[in-house]
Protein backbone atom coordinates (compact mmCIF):
# COMPACT_ATOMS: atom_id res chain seq x y z
CA UNK A 1 0.00 0.00 0.00
CA UNK A 2 1.62 3.21 -1.16
CA UNK A 3 1.21 6.43 0.82
CA UNK A 4 -1.58 8.87 0.11
CA UNK A 5 -1.47 12.67 0.22
CA UNK A 6 -4.44 14.56 1.63
CA UNK A 7 -5.62 17.49 3.68
CA UNK A 8 -6.57 16.82 7.28
CA UNK A 9 -8.25 18.98 9.93
CA UNK A 10 -6.85 19.63 13.36
CA UNK A 11 -9.11 18.37 16.17
CA UNK A 12 -6.79 19.57 18.91
CA UNK A 13 -3.19 20.56 19.47
CA UNK A 14 -2.12 20.82 23.09
CA UNK A 15 1.13 20.97 25.06
CA UNK A 16 1.95 17.87 27.09
CA UNK A 17 5.28 19.07 28.54
CA UNK A 18 7.82 21.79 27.81
CA UNK A 19 8.22 21.74 24.00
CA UNK A 20 6.17 18.53 23.64
CA UNK A 21 2.77 18.73 21.96
CA UNK A 22 -0.01 16.33 21.10
CA UNK A 23 -1.68 17.02 17.76
CA UNK A 24 -4.83 15.13 16.85
CA UNK A 25 -6.14 15.30 13.29
CA UNK A 26 -9.25 13.93 11.59
CA UNK A 27 -8.54 11.72 8.59
CA UNK A 28 -10.68 12.32 5.53
CA UNK A 29 -12.97 9.53 4.31
CA UNK A 30 -10.61 8.22 1.66
CA UNK A 31 -7.52 8.03 3.86
CA UNK A 32 -6.26 4.63 5.00
CA UNK A 33 -5.85 4.05 8.72
CA UNK A 34 -2.27 3.69 9.98
CA UNK A 35 -0.84 0.99 12.18
CA UNK A 36 1.64 1.31 15.03
CA UNK A 37 5.12 2.30 13.93
CA UNK A 38 4.02 3.99 10.71
CA UNK A 39 4.45 7.72 10.20
CA UNK A 40 3.26 10.63 8.11
CA UNK A 41 5.01 13.56 6.46
CA UNK A 42 3.32 16.62 8.00
CA UNK A 43 3.12 20.03 6.42
CA UNK A 44 1.30 22.88 8.14
CA UNK A 45 2.74 25.53 5.85
CA UNK A 46 2.54 26.34 2.16
CA UNK A 47 4.46 24.45 -0.48
CA UNK A 48 6.40 27.65 -1.22
CA UNK A 49 7.09 28.41 2.42
CA UNK A 50 10.03 27.45 4.59
CA UNK A 51 11.04 24.94 5.62
CA UNK A 52 11.22 23.32 2.21
CA UNK A 53 10.71 19.77 3.47
CA UNK A 54 7.70 18.37 5.30
CA UNK A 55 8.36 16.73 8.66
CA UNK A 56 8.15 12.99 9.38
CA UNK A 57 6.21 12.33 12.60
CA UNK A 58 5.22 8.89 13.87
CA UNK A 59 1.74 7.85 14.90
CA UNK A 60 1.21 8.19 18.66
CA UNK A 61 -2.37 6.99 18.60
CA UNK A 62 -5.01 6.04 16.06
CA UNK A 63 -8.67 6.22 17.10
CA UNK A 64 -10.23 3.98 14.47
CA UNK A 65 -13.86 4.77 15.29
CA UNK A 66 -13.22 8.53 15.22
CA UNK A 67 -10.88 8.14 12.22
CA UNK A 68 -8.37 10.37 13.96
CA UNK A 69 -4.61 10.15 14.32
CA UNK A 70 -2.57 11.62 17.16
CA UNK A 71 1.00 12.84 16.78
CA UNK A 72 3.16 13.47 19.84
CA UNK A 73 6.04 15.70 18.76
CA UNK A 74 8.81 17.76 20.21
CA UNK A 75 9.43 21.30 18.99
CA UNK A 76 13.00 21.12 17.75
CA UNK A 77 13.22 23.43 14.76
CA UNK A 78 11.25 25.52 12.32
CA UNK A 79 9.00 22.76 11.05
CA UNK A 80 7.84 21.52 14.43
CA UNK A 81 7.52 25.15 15.63
CA UNK A 82 5.01 25.66 12.81
CA UNK A 83 3.11 22.54 13.88
CA UNK A 84 2.85 23.94 17.42
CA UNK A 85 0.99 26.97 16.04
CA UNK A 86 -1.88 24.84 14.71
CA UNK A 87 -5.30 25.30 16.30
CA UNK A 88 -8.48 23.22 16.15
CA UNK A 89 -10.09 23.57 12.73
CA UNK A 90 -6.84 24.41 10.91
CA UNK A 91 -5.85 22.37 7.88
CA UNK A 92 -2.56 20.63 7.23
CA UNK A 93 -1.32 18.23 4.59
CA UNK A 94 -0.34 14.68 5.34
CA UNK A 95 1.49 12.11 3.25
CA UNK A 96 1.12 8.60 4.54
CA UNK A 97 0.70 6.28 6.23
CA UNK A 98 4.34 5.61 5.40
CA UNK A 99 6.79 2.98 6.52
CA UNK A 100 6.37 -0.62 7.60
CA UNK A 101 5.13 -0.44 11.19
CA UNK A 102 5.79 -2.82 14.07
CA UNK A 103 5.41 -6.59 13.91
CA UNK A 104 3.18 -7.80 16.75
CA UNK A 105 4.45 -11.05 18.25
CA UNK A 106 4.97 -13.07 21.38
CA UNK A 107 2.87 -13.35 24.55
CA UNK A 108 4.81 -10.81 26.58
CA UNK A 109 6.55 -7.64 25.47
CA UNK A 110 8.43 -4.74 26.97
CA UNK A 111 8.52 -1.30 25.37
CA UNK A 112 11.63 0.78 25.94
CA UNK A 113 11.24 4.45 25.05
CA UNK A 114 13.44 7.48 25.43
CA UNK A 115 12.07 11.02 25.27
CA UNK A 116 10.00 11.72 22.19
CA UNK A 117 10.89 8.19 21.07
CA UNK A 118 8.14 7.03 23.43
CA UNK A 119 5.59 8.35 20.90
CA UNK A 120 5.25 5.38 18.50
CA UNK A 121 5.28 2.95 21.43
CA UNK A 122 1.87 4.08 22.68
CA UNK A 123 -0.08 2.94 19.62
CA UNK A 124 2.08 -0.19 19.70
CA UNK A 125 1.06 -0.84 23.33
CA UNK A 126 -2.59 -0.59 22.33
CA UNK A 127 -2.25 -2.92 19.37
CA UNK A 128 -0.23 -5.45 21.36
CA UNK A 129 -2.87 -5.44 24.08
CA UNK A 130 -5.61 -5.92 21.50
CA UNK A 131 -3.63 -8.89 20.21
CA UNK A 132 -3.59 -10.37 23.71
CA UNK A 133 0.05 -9.59 24.50
CA UNK A 134 0.95 -8.58 28.06
CA UNK A 135 2.88 -5.32 27.82
CA UNK A 136 5.22 -3.53 30.20
CA UNK A 137 6.80 -0.16 29.43
CA UNK A 138 10.00 1.50 30.55
CA UNK A 139 9.90 5.17 29.68
CA UNK A 140 12.86 7.50 29.99
CA UNK A 141 12.87 11.30 30.01
CA UNK A 142 15.44 13.97 30.58
CA UNK A 143 13.43 15.69 33.31
CA UNK A 144 9.68 15.99 32.85
CA UNK A 145 7.71 12.84 31.90
CA UNK A 146 4.69 13.07 29.58
CA UNK A 147 1.84 10.80 28.56
CA UNK A 148 2.81 8.23 31.18
CA UNK A 149 -0.83 7.94 32.27
CA UNK A 150 -1.78 6.95 28.73
CA UNK A 151 0.66 4.03 28.88
CA UNK A 152 -0.60 3.11 32.35
CA UNK A 153 -4.06 2.53 30.90
CA UNK A 154 -2.88 -0.16 28.49
CA UNK A 155 0.23 -1.61 30.09
CA UNK A 156 0.54 -4.08 32.96
CA UNK A 157 3.40 -2.10 34.48
CA UNK A 158 5.00 1.24 33.58
CA UNK A 159 8.41 2.27 34.94
CA UNK A 160 9.82 5.74 34.55
CA UNK A 161 13.44 6.86 34.53
CA UNK A 162 14.63 10.46 34.38
CA UNK A 163 18.11 11.87 33.94
CA UNK A 164 17.49 14.39 36.71
CA UNK A 165 15.70 12.06 39.10
CA UNK A 166 12.63 14.29 39.08
CA UNK A 167 10.34 11.29 38.66
CA UNK A 168 11.05 7.58 39.06
CA UNK A 169 14.46 6.02 38.73
CA UNK A 170 17.35 8.51 38.41
CA UNK A 171 19.33 7.11 35.54
CA UNK A 172 18.84 5.18 32.30
CA UNK A 173 15.93 3.06 31.07
CA UNK A 174 18.43 0.28 30.49
CA UNK A 175 19.03 0.17 34.27
CA UNK A 176 15.43 -1.06 34.56
CA UNK A 177 15.43 -3.46 31.60
CA UNK A 178 15.41 -7.23 32.12
CA UNK A 179 14.91 -8.38 28.54
CA UNK A 180 15.00 -12.08 29.39
CA UNK A 181 11.63 -11.74 31.13
CA UNK A 182 9.86 -11.08 27.80
CA UNK A 183 9.30 -12.63 24.39
CA UNK A 184 9.85 -9.35 22.54
CA UNK A 185 11.54 -6.00 23.19
CA UNK A 186 10.47 -2.91 21.25
CA UNK A 187 12.74 0.15 21.40
CA UNK A 188 12.56 3.74 20.23
CA UNK A 189 14.65 6.64 21.45
CA UNK A 190 18.06 8.26 21.21
CA UNK A 191 20.63 6.21 19.29
CA UNK A 192 22.84 5.53 22.33
CA UNK A 193 19.87 4.21 24.26
CA UNK A 194 18.61 2.09 21.36
CA UNK A 195 22.00 0.52 20.85
CA UNK A 196 22.44 -0.35 24.52
CA UNK A 197 18.93 -1.71 24.99
CA UNK A 198 19.01 -3.66 21.72
CA UNK A 199 22.33 -5.27 22.57
CA UNK A 200 21.01 -6.28 26.00
CA UNK A 201 17.99 -7.89 24.35
CA UNK A 202 20.04 -9.64 21.69
CA UNK A 203 22.46 -10.94 24.35
CA UNK A 204 19.45 -12.37 26.19
CA UNK A 205 18.33 -14.10 23.01
CA UNK A 206 15.11 -12.09 22.84
CA UNK A 207 13.52 -10.81 19.64
CA UNK A 208 14.01 -7.06 19.40
CA UNK A 209 12.60 -4.35 17.15
CA UNK A 210 13.88 -0.78 16.95
CA UNK A 211 12.21 2.23 15.34
CA UNK A 212 14.70 4.58 13.70
CA UNK A 213 14.61 8.30 13.07
CA UNK A 214 16.16 10.04 10.07
CA UNK A 215 15.99 13.27 8.13
CA UNK A 216 13.72 12.68 5.16
CA UNK A 217 12.83 14.53 2.00
CA UNK A 218 10.08 12.42 0.40
CA UNK A 219 9.15 9.91 3.13
CA UNK A 220 7.95 7.42 0.49
CA UNK A 221 11.11 5.74 -0.76
CA UNK A 222 11.65 7.95 -3.80
CA UNK A 223 14.65 10.11 -2.90
CA UNK A 224 16.88 7.79 -0.87
CA UNK A 225 17.82 10.70 1.39
CA UNK A 226 17.18 8.80 4.63
CA UNK A 227 19.50 5.88 4.02
CA UNK A 228 21.13 4.70 7.16
CA UNK A 229 24.03 2.34 7.61
CA UNK A 230 23.15 -1.15 8.78
CA UNK A 231 25.29 -4.26 9.37
CA UNK A 232 24.87 -5.49 5.80
CA UNK A 233 24.77 -2.27 3.80
CA UNK A 234 22.36 0.61 3.65
CA UNK A 235 18.66 0.67 4.42
CA UNK A 236 16.05 3.33 3.69
CA UNK A 237 14.49 4.37 6.99
CA UNK A 238 11.26 5.51 5.32
CA UNK A 239 10.66 2.45 3.15
CA UNK A 240 12.57 -0.48 4.66
CA UNK A 241 11.73 0.90 8.13
CA UNK A 242 11.32 2.84 10.26
CA UNK A 243 11.00 -0.40 12.24
CA UNK A 244 13.85 -2.89 11.91
CA UNK A 245 14.84 -6.04 13.68
CA UNK A 246 17.52 -5.07 16.19
CA UNK A 247 20.01 -7.45 14.57
CA UNK A 248 19.93 -5.34 11.39
CA UNK A 249 21.92 -2.69 13.24
CA UNK A 250 23.20 -4.17 16.46
CA UNK A 251 23.62 -7.90 15.81
CA UNK B 1 -9.07 9.91 -13.44
CA UNK B 2 -9.96 12.21 -16.31
CA UNK B 3 -7.40 12.42 -19.07
CA UNK B 4 -5.28 15.52 -19.33
CA UNK B 5 -6.64 17.98 -21.93
CA UNK B 6 -5.29 17.82 -25.47
CA UNK B 7 -3.79 21.31 -25.15
CA UNK B 8 -1.02 19.82 -22.98
CA UNK B 9 -0.12 17.06 -25.44
CA UNK B 10 3.60 17.14 -26.08
CA UNK B 11 5.85 15.28 -28.44
CA UNK B 12 9.41 14.99 -27.23
CA UNK B 13 11.94 13.45 -29.59
CA UNK B 14 9.07 11.66 -31.35
CA UNK B 15 7.55 10.25 -28.15
CA UNK B 16 4.01 11.38 -27.37
CA UNK B 17 3.29 12.50 -23.79
CA UNK B 18 -0.01 13.52 -22.21
CA UNK B 19 1.58 16.59 -20.68
CA UNK B 20 4.99 18.29 -20.79
CA UNK B 21 5.53 17.64 -17.08
CA UNK B 22 8.14 15.03 -16.19
CA UNK B 23 9.09 13.76 -12.74
CA UNK B 24 12.80 14.52 -12.41
CA UNK B 25 15.40 11.86 -11.82
CA UNK B 26 16.38 11.32 -8.21
CA UNK B 27 13.18 12.78 -6.80
CA UNK B 28 10.56 10.50 -8.27
CA UNK B 29 11.87 7.04 -7.48
CA UNK B 30 10.70 4.86 -10.35
CA UNK B 31 7.34 6.59 -10.35
CA UNK B 32 5.27 3.97 -8.57
CA UNK B 33 6.10 5.44 -5.15
CA UNK B 34 3.71 8.25 -6.16
CA UNK B 35 0.95 6.14 -7.67
CA UNK B 36 -1.59 6.65 -4.86
CA UNK B 37 -0.73 10.34 -4.63
CA UNK B 38 -0.63 11.58 -8.20
CA UNK B 39 -3.06 11.00 -11.06
CA UNK B 40 -0.48 9.74 -13.54
CA UNK B 41 -2.66 10.81 -16.48
CA UNK B 42 -1.24 14.30 -15.83
CA UNK B 43 2.38 13.20 -15.79
CA UNK B 44 4.04 13.16 -19.21
CA UNK B 45 6.98 11.00 -18.25
CA UNK B 46 8.93 9.78 -15.29
CA UNK B 47 12.69 10.02 -15.28
CA UNK B 48 13.75 7.22 -12.96
CA UNK B 49 16.43 7.22 -10.33
CA UNK B 50 19.87 7.61 -11.93
CA UNK B 51 21.24 4.20 -12.95
CA UNK B 52 24.75 2.94 -13.31
CA UNK B 53 25.81 -0.29 -15.00
CA UNK B 54 26.47 -1.94 -11.64
CA UNK B 55 24.36 -1.04 -8.59
CA UNK B 56 25.68 1.50 -6.10
CA UNK B 57 25.21 1.88 -2.35
CA UNK B 58 25.44 5.66 -2.53
CA UNK B 59 27.23 8.04 -0.21
CA UNK B 60 27.92 7.69 3.49
CA UNK B 61 27.08 10.35 6.05
CA UNK B 62 24.57 13.15 5.72
CA UNK B 63 22.58 13.15 2.51
CA UNK B 64 20.19 16.08 2.92
CA UNK B 65 20.55 19.68 4.05
CA UNK B 66 17.85 22.34 3.78
CA UNK B 67 18.76 25.86 2.72
CA UNK B 68 16.60 28.94 2.14
CA UNK B 69 14.36 27.85 -0.75
CA UNK B 70 16.60 24.94 -1.53
CA UNK B 71 17.91 21.51 -0.71
CA UNK B 72 21.47 20.25 -0.90
CA UNK B 73 21.72 16.52 -1.50
CA UNK B 74 24.49 14.01 -1.51
CA UNK B 75 22.73 10.77 -2.34
CA UNK B 76 25.55 9.52 -4.48
CA UNK B 77 23.62 7.72 -7.21
CA UNK B 78 22.38 4.91 -5.01
CA UNK B 79 20.68 2.56 -7.45
CA UNK B 80 20.11 -1.13 -8.14
CA UNK B 81 22.05 -1.21 -11.43
CA UNK B 82 20.81 -1.24 -15.03
CA UNK B 83 20.12 -4.99 -15.23
CA UNK B 84 18.21 -5.07 -11.95
CA UNK B 85 16.20 -2.05 -13.06
CA UNK B 86 15.21 -3.68 -16.34
CA UNK B 87 14.16 -6.90 -14.67
CA UNK B 88 12.57 -5.66 -11.44
CA UNK B 89 11.61 -1.97 -11.48
CA UNK B 90 10.88 -1.26 -15.14
CA UNK B 91 7.74 -3.40 -15.50
CA UNK B 92 5.94 -1.53 -12.68
CA UNK B 93 7.28 1.80 -13.92
CA UNK B 94 5.98 1.03 -17.42
CA UNK B 95 2.58 -0.01 -16.07
CA UNK B 96 2.05 3.44 -14.52
CA UNK B 97 1.24 5.04 -17.85
CA UNK B 98 3.64 7.98 -18.30
CA UNK B 99 6.50 7.65 -20.78
CA UNK B 100 9.57 6.00 -19.29
CA UNK B 101 12.85 7.87 -19.20
CA UNK B 102 15.82 5.84 -18.00
CA UNK B 103 18.49 8.05 -16.49
CA UNK B 104 21.96 6.62 -17.05
CA UNK B 105 25.20 7.66 -15.36
CA UNK B 106 28.63 6.12 -15.63
CA UNK B 107 32.20 6.26 -14.45
CA UNK B 108 33.89 5.44 -17.75
CA UNK B 109 32.86 5.68 -21.38
CA UNK B 110 32.71 1.88 -21.46
CA UNK B 111 30.21 1.66 -18.59
CA UNK B 112 28.04 4.29 -20.26
CA UNK B 113 28.17 2.30 -23.50
CA UNK B 114 27.29 -1.00 -21.88
CA UNK B 115 24.47 0.61 -19.89
CA UNK B 116 23.09 2.22 -23.04
CA UNK B 117 23.21 -1.09 -24.98
CA UNK B 118 21.19 -2.80 -22.25
CA UNK B 119 18.64 0.01 -22.09
CA UNK B 120 18.42 0.09 -25.89
CA UNK B 121 17.05 -3.45 -25.76
CA UNK B 122 14.66 -2.63 -22.91
CA UNK B 123 11.15 -1.18 -22.88
CA UNK B 124 12.11 2.44 -22.18
CA UNK B 125 11.05 5.46 -24.23
CA UNK B 126 14.07 7.68 -23.64
CA UNK B 127 17.59 7.39 -22.35
CA UNK B 128 18.57 10.44 -20.34
CA UNK B 129 22.34 10.49 -20.24
CA UNK B 130 23.48 11.90 -16.93
CA UNK B 131 26.79 13.65 -17.36
CA UNK B 132 26.04 15.94 -14.51
CA UNK B 133 25.71 14.23 -11.13
CA UNK B 134 28.05 16.23 -8.91
CA UNK B 135 28.04 13.75 -6.05
CA UNK B 136 30.11 10.87 -7.33
CA UNK B 137 32.88 10.49 -9.85
CA UNK B 138 30.81 7.72 -11.36
CA UNK B 139 27.97 10.17 -11.90
CA UNK B 140 29.68 11.51 -14.93
CA UNK B 141 30.37 15.04 -13.76
CA UNK B 142 33.86 14.42 -15.16
CA UNK B 143 32.13 14.55 -18.55
CA UNK B 144 29.81 17.38 -17.69
CA UNK B 145 32.24 20.24 -17.18
CA UNK B 146 34.30 20.28 -20.36
CA UNK B 147 32.48 20.29 -23.69
CA UNK B 148 35.08 18.09 -25.39
CA UNK B 149 34.72 15.33 -22.78
CA UNK B 150 30.95 15.46 -23.20
CA UNK B 151 31.28 15.26 -26.99
CA UNK B 152 33.33 12.08 -26.64
CA UNK B 153 30.93 10.24 -24.32
CA UNK B 154 27.78 11.35 -26.16
CA UNK B 155 29.09 10.31 -29.56
CA UNK B 156 30.15 6.90 -28.21
CA UNK B 157 26.82 6.30 -26.49
CA UNK B 158 24.97 7.49 -29.59
CA UNK B 159 26.41 4.51 -31.45
CA UNK B 160 24.97 2.14 -28.81
CA UNK B 161 21.31 3.12 -29.01
CA UNK B 162 18.56 4.08 -31.40
CA UNK B 163 16.37 5.27 -28.54
CA UNK B 164 15.82 8.99 -28.14
CA UNK B 165 18.94 10.17 -26.34
CA UNK B 166 18.57 13.17 -24.05
CA UNK B 167 21.73 14.50 -22.45
CA UNK B 168 21.28 16.01 -18.98
CA UNK B 169 23.59 18.96 -18.53
CA UNK B 170 25.24 20.34 -15.45
CA UNK B 171 25.06 24.03 -14.61
CA UNK B 172 28.65 23.54 -13.48
CA UNK B 173 29.72 23.25 -17.14
CA UNK B 174 32.44 25.72 -18.08
CA UNK B 175 30.20 27.19 -20.75
CA UNK B 176 26.63 25.92 -20.91
CA UNK B 177 26.05 26.96 -24.55
CA UNK B 178 29.25 25.34 -25.83
CA UNK B 179 28.39 22.25 -23.82
CA UNK B 180 24.92 22.10 -25.34
CA UNK B 181 26.23 22.54 -28.88
CA UNK B 182 28.88 19.86 -28.38
CA UNK B 183 26.24 17.37 -27.22
CA UNK B 184 23.94 18.25 -30.09
CA UNK B 185 26.72 17.80 -32.62
CA UNK B 186 27.64 14.47 -30.99
CA UNK B 187 24.17 13.13 -31.73
CA UNK B 188 21.95 14.01 -28.77
CA UNK B 189 18.27 14.02 -29.72
CA UNK B 190 17.49 16.41 -26.87
CA UNK B 191 18.99 18.10 -23.84
CA UNK B 192 17.75 18.46 -20.29
CA UNK B 193 19.05 21.13 -17.94
CA UNK B 194 19.95 21.93 -15.29
CA UNK B 195 21.12 19.33 -12.80
CA UNK B 196 22.13 20.56 -9.33
CA UNK B 197 24.62 23.32 -8.61
CA UNK B 198 27.71 22.36 -6.71
CA UNK B 199 27.30 23.69 -3.19
CA UNK B 200 28.30 23.01 0.38
CA UNK B 201 27.27 23.40 4.00
CA UNK B 202 29.32 23.55 7.20
CA UNK B 203 28.31 22.28 10.62
CA UNK B 204 29.61 25.07 12.83
CA UNK B 205 29.37 22.99 16.02
CA UNK B 206 31.53 20.24 14.55
CA UNK B 207 33.56 22.78 12.54
CA UNK B 208 33.39 20.36 9.62
CA UNK B 209 31.64 20.16 6.27
CA UNK B 210 28.17 18.64 6.61
CA UNK B 211 28.74 16.21 3.75
CA UNK B 212 31.42 13.51 3.71
CA UNK B 213 32.15 14.50 0.09
CA UNK B 214 32.44 18.16 1.19
CA UNK B 215 30.56 19.38 -1.90
CA UNK B 216 27.03 18.36 -2.83
CA UNK B 217 24.24 19.45 -5.21
CA UNK B 218 21.84 22.34 -4.62
CA UNK B 219 18.33 22.19 -6.08
CA UNK B 220 14.97 23.84 -5.46
CA UNK B 221 13.52 27.30 -6.03
CA UNK B 222 16.84 28.88 -5.01
CA UNK B 223 18.36 27.89 -8.37
CA UNK B 224 15.34 28.61 -10.57
CA UNK B 225 16.28 32.00 -12.02
CA UNK B 226 19.75 30.78 -12.93
CA UNK B 227 18.35 27.59 -14.42
CA UNK B 228 15.88 29.63 -16.45
CA UNK B 229 18.67 31.82 -17.79
CA UNK B 230 20.67 28.75 -18.83
CA UNK B 231 17.67 27.09 -20.48
CA UNK B 232 17.01 30.32 -22.37
CA UNK B 233 20.61 30.53 -23.55
CA UNK B 234 20.66 26.90 -24.67
CA UNK B 235 17.29 27.16 -26.43
CA UNK B 236 18.65 30.08 -28.44
CA UNK B 237 21.70 28.07 -29.45
CA UNK B 238 20.47 24.56 -30.32
CA UNK B 239 17.88 23.00 -32.64
CA UNK B 240 17.13 19.86 -30.62
CA UNK B 241 14.36 20.00 -28.01
CA UNK B 242 15.29 21.15 -24.55
CA UNK B 243 13.75 19.91 -21.30
CA UNK B 244 13.95 22.65 -18.70
CA UNK B 245 14.37 22.02 -15.01
CA UNK B 246 15.70 23.66 -11.90
CA UNK B 247 13.42 24.69 -9.04
CA UNK B 248 10.13 24.48 -10.94
CA UNK B 249 7.37 24.35 -8.34
CA UNK B 250 4.28 25.92 -9.93
CA UNK B 251 2.46 26.10 -13.25
CA UNK B 252 3.74 29.67 -13.63
CA UNK B 253 7.32 28.46 -13.27
CA UNK B 254 6.73 25.73 -15.85
CA UNK B 255 5.15 28.20 -18.30
CA UNK B 256 8.17 30.51 -17.93
CA UNK B 257 10.51 27.67 -18.90
CA UNK B 258 8.34 26.85 -21.94
CA UNK B 259 8.36 30.51 -22.94
CA UNK B 260 12.16 30.40 -22.66
CA UNK B 261 11.97 27.72 -25.36
CA UNK B 262 11.75 24.47 -23.43
CA UNK B 263 9.78 21.66 -25.06
CA UNK B 264 8.95 20.12 -21.69
CA UNK B 265 9.85 20.53 -18.05
CA UNK B 266 10.99 18.34 -15.21
CA UNK B 267 9.86 18.79 -11.64
CA UNK B 268 12.19 17.61 -8.91
CA UNK B 269 12.59 19.10 -5.44
CA UNK B 270 9.04 20.49 -5.53
CA UNK B 271 7.79 16.91 -5.18
CA UNK B 272 9.16 16.93 -1.63
CA UNK B 273 7.25 20.07 -0.64
CA UNK B 274 4.16 18.85 -2.47
CA UNK B 275 4.12 15.23 -3.63
CA UNK B 276 1.31 16.14 -6.04
CA UNK B 277 3.44 18.83 -7.65
CA UNK B 278 3.61 17.25 -11.12
CA UNK B 279 -0.16 16.88 -11.37
CA UNK B 280 -0.82 20.30 -9.83
CA UNK B 281 1.58 21.95 -12.25
CA UNK B 282 0.04 20.25 -15.30
CA UNK B 283 -3.48 21.15 -14.13
CA UNK B 284 -2.39 24.72 -13.48
CA UNK B 285 -0.88 24.99 -16.95
CA UNK B 286 -4.12 23.77 -18.54
CA UNK B 287 -6.11 26.29 -16.49
CA UNK B 288 -3.79 29.12 -17.50
CA UNK B 289 -3.99 28.14 -21.17
CA UNK B 290 -7.75 27.95 -20.97
CA UNK B 291 -7.97 31.39 -19.31
CA UNK B 292 -5.68 32.87 -21.96
CA UNK B 293 -7.27 31.20 -24.96
CA UNK B 294 -4.11 29.23 -25.72
CA UNK B 295 -4.95 26.05 -27.62
CA UNK B 296 -1.57 24.36 -27.79
CA UNK B 297 1.82 24.61 -26.16
CA UNK B 298 3.31 25.51 -29.55
CA UNK B 299 1.64 28.91 -29.23
CA UNK B 300 3.68 29.81 -26.17
CA UNK B 301 6.84 27.77 -26.58
CA UNK B 302 9.76 30.14 -27.03
CA UNK B 303 7.44 33.15 -26.89
CA UNK B 304 9.83 35.02 -24.60
CA UNK B 305 12.93 34.49 -26.72
CA UNK B 306 14.16 37.92 -27.73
Amino acid sequence: MHAQNFEARVLKNEPRAADVWLLEVALPEEAALPKAGQFYMLRAWGQDEAPLLSRPISVFACQRERRSVGFLYQVRGRGTAQLAKLAAGDALRLTGPAGNGFVLEGDTAVLVGGGIGTAPLFQLARELREAGVVVDAILGYRDEPYCVEAFEKVCRKVSVATDTGRVGHKGFVTDLLTPGAYDTVYICGPEVMMEKAAKMALAAGVRVYVSKEAKMACGIGACLGCRCKAKNGGVSVCKDGPVFEGSVFYG
Amino acid sequence: MADAPKCLYTELCGVGMNTPVIGASGTYGFGYEYENIVDMAWVGAVSGKGLTLEGKEGNEGERLFETPSGLINSIGLQNPGVRHFIEHELPAMRALGPAVMANLGGSTVETYEEGARLLDAADVDFIELNISCPNVKAGGIAYGVKAESAREVVSRVRKCTKKPLIVKLSPNAENITEMALACEEAGADGLSLVNTFQAMAIDIEKRRPVFDNVFAGLSGPAIRPIALRMVYQVCKAVKVPVVGLGGIATAEDALAFLMAGAAAVQVGTANFANPRACEDIARGMAAWMDAHGVKSLAEIRGAALV
